[in-house]
């Protein structure tokens, strides 16, 4: 825990730079995307603005365009979006002020910015939240401005290897997670587990939201057995 | 399409808004058992793991891709060897362009 006292806005705005390059290098593919499925790039900087949810727009755009209905487009960006409601759930203590303020707080939970305010001890380092998220806003909308405007090929993006930026982030997320808490290498196996097999079946935000049951492993072992 | 667009953008951006605020809103500051913070603080691990699958895999494991993979075991090794995150995500994306380049 001693190592976890330095977070605070700037740590938060710092940590969250990398998370914006990722951040803006998606949003550039998504912006395209839009595009190249016929959103008026107005439209598509608009949503990426208010959503600010990658999953959830990907999600959206690719059952509106492939033919779904609207509530089906709804629906499957909502499912999506669906891990928001624990991950803010369990921030919820840590935010100030309150009914609204929090709920305006909580606004900040996006993955990387939850992931890296998480305190071993389960609480949340609000302003770390926080300043990672400002940092990442910004990102996510001027990438889709972007690649709405500018409709880079795909093939460019793959090119200069861009879509390994976000995997990438994410398991150096998951392996700092796991130096702090050594224990939870066996929630992370069974997630990834799940996940692996989920996404053969169902869509990806579903295949997510599963993985994310994984925690559940953790109730079946008494807490103090559990640093081994 | 318009109104579908109009519709979609302000549903997902008003149930976005719902999903992050219900617990903050309902919940306050009350303390959680111990078994809830438990699994609260194994949620990190288990969704980043999930994501990590998810984008190696894509869906229905239709966008594995060899050069993406050596690419985050390179970001692996960059990290056990604790350099700082930019240089091992920038080592991850210029090794898997590299390979993309040299190997059609």
């Amino acid at each position: 825990m001693d190592s976890e006292q330095a977070g605070g806005w700037r740590a938060g705005i710092r940590a969250g730079v990398p998370l914006g390059l990722a951040a803006g290098a998606l949003a550039v593919t998504f912006g395209a995307y839009a595009t190249l499925a016929g959103w008026p790039p107005a439209a598509t900087i608009l949503m990426s603005a208010l959503v600010f949810s990658g999953s959830a727009q990907f999600a959206f755009i690719t059952a509106v365009s492939g033919g779904a209905g609207l509530v089906t487009g709804i629906g499957a960006g909502a499912l999506m979006n669906l891990r928001f409601v624990p991950m803010a759930a369990a921030a919820a203590r840590s935010l100030h002020g309150g009914r609204f303020r929090r709920a305006v707080e909580g606004q900040a939970v996006v993955d990387g910015s939850w992931v890296l305010a998480q305190r071993p001890d389960g609480t949340t380092d609000r302003e770390m939240m926080m300043g990672a998220t400002l940092v990442q806003w910004p990102a996510w909308v001027l990438g889709t401005a972007v690649g709405a405007l500018l409709v880079p090929s795909a093939d460019l993006l793959y090119r200069f290897g861009l879509d390994v930026v976000f995997p990438s982030f994410f398991l150096l997320l998951l392996l700092e997670a796991l130096r702090s808490r050594p224990d939870h290498r066996w929630v992370a196996l069974v997630a990834a587990g799940l996940a692996s097999a989920a996404v053969l079946i169902v869509p990806v935000g579903v295949a997510l939201l599963l993985s994310a049951a994984a925690s559940l492993i953790v109730l079946r072992r008494r807490p103090n057995s559990a640093m081994g | 399409m318009n109104t579908v667009i109009v519709v979609g953008i302000v549903a997902l951006a008003l149930i976005n808004f719902a999903f992050k605020a219900s617990g903050p809103a309902l919940l306050g500051d009350r303390e959680p058992s111990e078994r809830a913070q438990d699994v609260v603080a194994s949620l990190s691990p288990a969704l980043l793991a999930g994501l990590v699958v998810v984008e190696i895999a894509g869906p229905h494991w239709s966008e594995v891709d060899w050069t993406r993979i050596v690419g985050l075991v390179v970001a692996a090794v960059a990290y056990r060897r604790g350099l700082p995150d930019l240089i091992c995500i920038a080592l991850a994306v210029v090794v898997t362009a590299g390979l993309r380049l040299l190997v059609p």
